[in-house]
């Protein structure tokens, strides 16, 4: 499949028309989709018209912008005005919001085409896209698999050749472990360094956009073009974000690689020795790789199971079946709320939100949620110390490859653990990055994890392509 | 959600998750449960919170709760008029609406 960067060239060189890349993006869905179920929504029509818009500036000599013509994959709960957003859930079903996201508009400024909006688990709370209430996404290199979630949809249409791009969202690991999962590369940003403005809130705290790519650069271009202030956004950061793709790159010579067995612990063998292949490699090509035991991580996870649902729990108090969204109607206003958020929600949501409520009720709160919040200040400290003595900490993304469908879902606890070594980077609002490094024993991709300090996206994405150099090639991708 | 409207704390720290204590939570959030789902939440949300009691057992007087990961401050912007939504594409996702307002059944329990 031909790199977005190669596209966007052509396409501003005159050389092929964002027309033909869409016609033929278009045409991979409609052969495959059936079988993957990436998409809730495809934009057809709509997609064409941006395709010629973005010829129609090349023919008058106007550069389209850097993602000329190269089609990406939304998830869908990423506000998109007069288009379908469902968050993946019943209480969404037929919303059409009436503004579009800044990513959506930067991109579309840009010159991207989008593609369609991708199957999630629904609100994002999940780690398969089996909780979708639209049905469950596919693994496109194994039927049988999931993709990984929450953002499995984008993944999924990146891995199967549907859009050369994709974006997500990585609130405890929803963009890293689906790109695991789908053998392709998936970077949660610094928090505050893209614009949460019209991505639907699951855990404001936490929550983060992100891209999908084939490559490690694709990813970085993408990176480059959502970064940035946004006015709209009162916690988007203000400083400048440097461009990382395309810079100069040093390579990893002295670069201090901290190899963490607390994120590898409790993951499968294969797993664990594609993680210390991929440090033997970052060794050859010149890193000073050493081991850094980071305790304090283990209890991230129990942590984040607190947070988020806590912040959940206020951010979907919103889904009263009054302004938008789902309405089951009753006699009074109070029994309305609630016959609407009984049949809107799915079970997961559901347990999420009730989790929350628990944490934050009288009597609670102290021992659960503030003390979770304390954990969150030790988890910091600990990525303090830990940079102290190393520029990035290296690990797995997520326990094992690609699970079955079904294996997971009735066991919410065994679904949690999948995100025990991407939350640390979401609970302290650092850059992190999963890039493809072979396959398990079963010939599904392992993902190996890179995290760096806040605001050190261009160090992150110089060390994943020294990882991505030395990968086994996997010959697996279609 | 304050405890007092609901009548209190169901009991007096963390400890075995228990039915009622998922009744109550259910009925803050405004969700109704069948007798199926209460069994399955209970034991289901008890495992989450068991997990959770290592995070409850540490002693981390010392450490300041953090909300946030960014220092959060104030943004004020300049004072300038500028469009606001498409109130009638605003009004047209809503389930009902009248006189250009959103439209509820009554509030209360007054009667009708």
């Amino acid at each position: 499949m031909t790199s977005a960067r190669e596209l966007a060239a052509a396409v501003r060189a005159g050389e092929r028309s964002a027309r033909e890349i869409t016609e033929e993006a278009l045409a991979a869905v409609a052969a495959r989709d059936v079988e993957v179920h990436a998409f809730l929504t495809v934009l057809g029509d709509e997609a064409l018209a941006r395709a010629d818009a973005v010829d129609a500036a090349v023919a008058q000599g106007r550069d389209p912008g850097p993602l000329a013509g190269v089609p990406v994959a939304l998830k869908d709960n990423l506000c998109t005005r007069g288009i379908p957003t469902t968050c993946g859930s019943k209480i969404l079903e037929g919303w059409r919001p009436p503004y579009d996201a800044t990513v959506v508009r930067v991109l579309r400024d840009a010159g991207a085409i989008a593609l369609g909006k991708t199957n999630m688990d629904e609100f994002a709370m999940g780690s398969s896209t089996e909780n979708s209430a639209y049905g469950p996404t596919r693994n496109p290199l194994g039927a049988d698999r999931v993709p990984g979630g929450s953002s499995g949809g984008s993944a999924a249409a990146v891995a199967a050749g549907f859009a050369p791009l994709g974006l997500g969202s990585d609130t405890g690991g929803s963009i890293r472990q689906p790109a695991a999962l789908c053998g392709v590369v998936g970077m949660k940003p610094t928090y505050g360094r893209v614009s949460r403005y019209g991505l639907v809130a699951f855990a404001s705290s936490l929550d983060q956009i992100g891209p999908f790519a084939a490559d490690v650069d694709d990813a970085a271009l993408l990176f480059d073009v959502i970064a940035g202030h946004d006015p709209c956004d009162t916690t988007s950061l203000r400083t400048a974000s440097p461009a990382t793709f395309g810079a100069p790159d040093g390579g990893v010579e002295g670069v201090r690689v901290g190899l963490c067995p607390n994120l590898i612990e409790g993951c499968a063998p294969d797993v664990v020795a594609r993680v210390y292949e991929a440090a033997e490699a970052l060794a050859a090509a010149g890193a000073k790789v050493d081991e850094v035991r980071v305790p304090e991580f283990g209890y991230g996870l129990s942590a984040y199971y607190l947070i988020a649902p806590a912040e959940a729990s206020s951010n979907l108090a919103r889904y009263d079946g009054v302004r938008y969204g789902l309405r089951v109607d009753a006699d009074d206003a109070a029994a309305m709320n609630t016959a609407t958020r009984t049949a809107g929600f799915g079970a997961e949501v559901k347990r999420r939100i009730m989790l929350g409520t628990y944490a934050l009720s009288a009597g609670y709160y102290d021992a659960y949620y503030a003390q979770a919040q304390r954990v969150r200040t030790m988890v910091v400290q600990a990525f303090e110390r830990a940079y102290t003595s190393f520029d990035v900490l290296l690990g797995a993304t997520a326990p094992t490859t690609a699970f079955k469908l079904g294996d997971k879902v009735d066991d919410p606890m065994a679904m949690y653990m999948n995100d025990i070594c991407t939350i640390p980077s979401n609970l302290a609002g650092h850059p992190a990055l999963s890039v493809p490094f072979g396959t398990g024993a079963d010939g599904l991709p392992v993902g190996v994890q890179v995290l760096a300090p806040a605001l050190a996206e261009g160090l992150l994405f110089e060390v994943a392509r020294a990882v991505e150099a030395a990968a086994p090639i996997a010959g697996t991708l279609s | 959600m304050s405890g007092p409207e609901a009548g209190g704390p169901v009991r007096g720290g963390p400890g075995p998750l228990r039915r009622d204590d998922v009744i109550h939570v259910a009925n803050l959030a405004r969700l109704t449960l069948s007798d199926e789902e209460v069994d399955l939440f209970t034991a289901q949300l008890g495992t989450v919170l068991d997990h959770a009691a290592d995070v409850a057992a540490l002693d981390l007087s010392h450490l300041a709760p953090m909300a946030h990961p960014l220092p959060v401050e104030n943004v004020l912007r300049p004072d300038e008029p500028r469009p606001s939504l498409d109130r009638s594409e605003v009004l047209a996702a809503a389930p009902s609406v009248e006189d250009d307002r959103f439209r509820v059944p009554r509030i209360g329990s007054e009667s009708p």
